[in-house]
């Protein structure tokens, strides 16, 4: 299929219908809100339902009753809305559901502003609900794949039977770029014989439920989620490395801000200084398979944000020590620029000669 | 070789037209392309903007941070704000028609295009966009204007198909004007 020009968020609404989602609840905030409004006018095109719930609150619980009946079904909002929707999806990951949840995240906290950020690294890898359970979190870095890895995202949700988080930023939302819906392998994937569709009096009924009031119970429940969570940390690892040859610094960023961090290796490259990147494609799990071996030319680490630094902590745990890991960043919606890294980069080589 | 714009002007002048026109140009021949807009409240009747970069590599950042080689402004607040992002040895296209100034730079190319009124002289003063547009593509030859006049088609739809001419020619007589 031919290229197309799309705005990030019209693409991820394509993406989604491409994938056989049919179903999406979500509540306006900016800067998403062209990922309904297309969804509005293309679900029903395709025999799918889009409703503009009454809140955030609402939206999420709509995808968990939806998502119960073993439906593809996904909802958006941006950051102030993915905080309300947490219980929402501690809900859908302790009743083992697969949902997708697409979050195009804006400086905080709280209101904070409309502008790009990345501060919401904390609560999706951390888990922004209650209890011990993840979700898989991709972050892309331009809109093609951004596409690619919404359509992977329904595929895994349904495998697992959890949610998963597509986050990028409000950039990535507004921009356009040309995308190529790509013919997609089918993936083999188990019945849904969990979901509660009518028993038609053939069978027990199923029960969607995240309460296990027997303490037993639910330690087994966890234990279950963790193990496997286990799996999803050993299966579900992805991300780039760029220039990683022999390295002095090497820089870790994720999403839109990895582009920003590759124009200032290009320029730096230029000059014969040679700067490498890591780039987490999944933040949760952390890519901890790319930090295994290390060149042996790297100094440091330099972990480069659109937040004051949530990333760091994944670091310093993967690099158990070997390397000092700084930091370089810019917030509230302001956007870091290649300048701003290279003189960063140029001040830590200084000072370490 | 990436060539960077900034767009700029009031909400309704078409910048973000101009950008999307010369992102999908790119994208008809096979150059790799972005196009970022500026949101939020400024939007409403204040300034308007969007960077575009075509490039013959995969385009890193879509953010242009004082090295736009060419920076568009249609407006007098858009000149203010954006005359510095032009990289030295850069060009400025000032849409004389409503910027009575001259640029302070010394180190760049500056075209005053008189793009309202050459667009009223064609019939529509909503044409200047298109007018100013002819002007960028004959200086800068980023995209063809076959390929900018396939996008307008894809853009227009059959709903403003009739609307096609009128912007043909204002692409010229814009490119006539730096000729």
């Amino acid at each position: 299929m031919a290229k197309v020009l799309m705005k990030g968020n019209e693409a991820i609404g394509a993406a989604a219908i491409n994938a056989g989602c049919r179903y999406f609840f979500g509540y306006p905030i900016t800067p998403q809100n062209e990922l309904p409004e297309y969804m509005s006018r293309e679900l029903p095109k395709v025999g799918g339902v889009f409703v503009q719930a009454e809140s955030e609150v609402a939206a999420i619980n709509m995808v968990y009753g939806a998502a119960g009946s073993g439906v593809r079904v996904m909802t958006s909002s941006s950051s102030p809305g993915i905080a309300l929707k947490q219980e929402g999806i501690s809900y859908i990951a302790g009743a083992e559901l697969p949902a997708v949840i697409v979050n195009i995240v804006r400086g905080g906290p709280g209101l904070g502003s409309i502008q790009p950020s990345q501060s919401d690294y904390n609560q999706s890898t951390r888990g922004g609900g209650d209890g011990d359970y993840h979700l898989l979190v991709y972050a892309p870095a331009n809109i093609q794949e951004m596409v690619d890895l919404l359509q992977d995202a329904f595929d895994k949700a349904d495998y697992y039977r959890n949610p998963v988080m597509v986050m990028g930023d409000g950039m990535i939302g507004q921009m356009m770029e040309p995308v190529e819906f790509k013919e997609r392998p089918e993936v083999d994937l188990p019945a849904k014989d969990w979901a509660a569709t009518g028993t038609e009096g053939k069978r027990a009924p199923n029960v969607i439920n995240s309460l296990f009031l027997k303490p037993e119970e639910l330690e087994d429940h966890n234990i279950r989620l963790t193990e496997k969570y286990d799996i999803m940390k050993n299966n579900e690892q992805r991300w780039e490395t760029y220039n990683m040859e022999k390295p002095e610094i090497i820089c870790v960023a994720y999403g839109t801000t990895a582009r920003i961090v590759k124009s200032a290796i290009d320029t730096l490259k230029g000059e014969g200084i040679e700067i490498g990147l890591i780039r987490p494609i999944t933040v949760w799990p952390f890519p901890e398979k790319a930090f295994v071996e290390l060149p042996e030319s790297a100094k440091m680490f330099l972990s480069v944000e659109m937040s004051m630094g949530q990333m760091i902590d994944d670091i310093k745990i993967v690099n158990q020590g070997r390397l000092p890991v700084e930091f370089y960043g810019r917030s509230g919606g302001m956007i870091p620029s290649p300048d701003g890294v290279v003189g960063k980069i140029r001040a830590l080589l200084g000072g370490a000669k | 070789m990436d060539q960077k714009f900034i767009f700029a002007g009031f909400g309704g002048q078409g910048v973000m037209l101009m950008g999307q026109l010369i992102t999908y140009a790119g994208m008809f021949e096979d150059l790799e392309v972005s196009w970022l807009p500026s949101y939020g409240p400024e939007m409403r009747g204040g300034t308007a903007n969007c960077s575009v970069i075509v490039s013959d590599r995969e385009v890193a950042s879509p953010v242009i941070s004082y090295d736009a080689t060419t920076v568009v402004a249609m407006n007098l607040p858009s000149m203010d704000k954006f005359e510095e992002e032009v990289e030295k040895g850069g060009k400025l296209f000032v849409n004389s028609s409503l910027i009575e100034r001259k640029s302070v730079r010394d180190d760049i190319d500056v075209y005053y295009i008189d793009a309202n009124d050459v667009a009223v002289e064609l019939g529509n003063a909503k044409a200047a966009n298109m007018v100013m547009l002819g002007a960028i593509l004959e200086i800068t030859k980023v995209v063809s204007p076959e390929a900018v006049l396939k996008a307008l088609e894809k853009i227009f739809g059959t709903a403003k198909a009739h609307l096609i001419p009128l912007n043909e020619e204002a692409l010229k007589r814009g490119a006539q004007l730096v000729k």
